[in-house]
């Protein structure tokens, strides 16, 4: 069970069309990736809202499919 | 409110700093519950660590009671704080120490 890095940045953009993305890739094993995140759509939003509306976007893969995924958000200001 | 949620919701109220993780303190299961031991433990904190392993009703139960996906989960005074990443990034900008001092609990 893996996704990739380009997988992981699709489903984020399907949900944050504004969001720039940027992923690393901790492991090379599929499983276990550094992404940072920034999105107006964080706004106003604490850390823990921002982190899942990102694992929303990756619906429910986050856990199963996806084991590990180091976030870090932030909007297009901070 | 489903039993499981019911018991976790007591767990996190009735215990100051509560971690949820894979493992135990002295024996944690996976390299995310192990660094925020150390994590808590550095910053002296006295907390309740819980075994999800134990029961896969609990494992996917805390999931649900807060609708976050992974493990570990940091709850003080009954809030959730975050995951792995979210205390590591707290714990370096020194807003976990802040957070923990202002609750009264380091």
């Amino acid at each position: 069970m893996a996704m990739s890095a380009a997988d992981i940045e699709r489903f984020i953009k399907e949900a944050l069309p504004d969001a720039v993305v940027t992923i690393r890739d901790l492991a090379g094993d599929g499983d276990h990736y550094a992404a940072n995140v920034v999105s107006a759509a964080f706004k106003g939003k604490s850390r823990v809202q921002q982190h899942q509306l990102v694992y929303a976007a990756l619906k429910g893969r986050m856990g199963g499919e996806l084991h590990a995924l180091a976030l870090q958000t932030s909007t297009p200001e901070d | 409110m489903t039993d499981i949620n019911q018991w976790i919701d007591n767990e996190v109220k009735s215990n100051g700093v509560v971690l949820f993780m894979k493992g135990t303190p002295d024996m944690p299961m996976c390299g995310f519950s192990g660094r925020s031991v150390q994590i808590l433990q550095h910053l002296g904190v006295p907390f309740k660590g819980i075994n999800v392993l134990e029961s896969n009703e609990l494992r996917q139960g805390i999931k649900d009671y807060t609708n976050w996906p992974t493990i570990p989960q940091l709850y003080v005074r009954g809030e959730f704080v975050g995951g792995a990443d979210i205390m590591m990034e707290m714990f370096q900008s020194g807003e976990l120490k802040q957070m923990l001092s202002d609750k009264g609990m380091a």
